[in-house]
């Protein structure tokens, strides 16, 4: 299976998977009008993932802007870890969120409330 | 004759930094963050007023590009269109809405509208957990996510508007306020 990726656009935020190391990075915005389209081949490609995932899989977000209709996607992605976690990869989560960024953090905060993995919230700054 | 003028001098009045009236579709909502970026970071905006208000834009902009209703206007050509403005008075930046909305729907928004400004910020957070977890996600956006984000990112209420035009629509408008005080 190859490694996924994904350059980011003004709407879109970069995607990359590297399937080798369990490591799945989400960088930049998520404002498109038409989530479900963006992130379904995510969602698709952790499925596969599924069948043969690392003992560890660690995910770092670090989104500067997304809006509530990828909320419900990244949830849908988060779910999807969720069920990898429970088949026996650990895994983590690293949400970024700028230091001023308290609505970021919240949002984090609103993730680890729902998806039962390891949250780690990463103050990052300006 | 439209008075370009009287236009002008009410917007200078509002200090209304960009306005638009017409189709609104995904390549004019890139173009308008953009260009509303561009003017924050010449007006050195705290990073936190820049990034809340570029968010709150972001979903009263998408709430226009999904949900304004077609209606026919006088000719009984579709009309599908709809007006923007985005003002700054001193550290507070009001974001105006208006569009068309077919009245059998105005009791749903209406609903949903009443539904968010009767919450407390404590209630927003955990209804908005709720609609995302729970709520069925719709093919246009997210499933009435929106005006709770809206909410809460303000910490205001949804200040809104119908103004019927006849007996089939109204003109719905919306008045946003964003400040770093909340």
């Amino acid at each position: 299976m190859d490694n996924y990726k994904i350059e980011g656009s003004p709407k879109t935020p970069s995607i990359t998977f590297d399937l080798g190391s369990g490591v799945l990075e989400i960088k930049g915005r998520s404002i498109p009008e038409n989530s479900i389209e963006f992130y379904k081949p995510l969602v698709d490609a952790l499925d596969k993932y599924s069948s043969s995932s690392k003992p560890a899989t660690t995910v770092n977000v670090q989104l500067e802007y997304f809006n509530t209709s990828s909320s419900k996607c990244i949830l849908d992605v988060f779910k999807k870890l969720e069920s990898i976690h429970k088949g026996g990869s650990a895994v983590t989560i690293n949400w970024h969120y700028e230091e001023d960024d308290e609505d970021m953090l919240e949002a984090g905060e609103d993730y680890q409330a729902i998806i039962n993995v390891p949250f780690k919230m990463v103050m990052v700054n300006e | 004759m439209v008075e370009v003028y009287e236009i002008y001098e009410k917007m200078e009045r509002n200090n209304i930094l960009l306005s638009f009236k017409g189709e609104v579709t995904s390549d004019l909502l890139t173009s308008i963050l953009q260009i509303m970026e561009n003017k924050m970071a010449d007006l050195q905006e705290e990073p936190k007023m820049k990034k809340k208000v570029y968010n709150v834009l972001v979903e009263c902009l998408q709430n226009l590009y999904h949900h304004m209703d077609e209606v026919p206007d006088a000719r009984e050509q579709k009309l599908k269109s709809a007006i923007f403005m985005i003002g700054k008075l001193e550290n507070l930046y009001t974001i105006f809405t208006g569009n068309y909305i077919l009245n059998a729907n105005i009791s749903g928004l209406k609903g949903r509208l009443d539904k968010v400004n009767s919450l407390t910020k404590e209630e927003l957070k955990h209804y908005y957990k709720e609609v995302l977890n729970n709520g069925e996600m719709s093919l246009k956006g997210g499933g009435g996510l929106g005006m709770i984000d809206i909410a809460r990112k303000t910490g205001e209420k949804i200040d809104y508007n119908f103004l019927e035009i006849n007996d089939k629509i109204s003109f719905f408008t919306l008045n946003i306020k964003v400040t770093t005080q909340n």
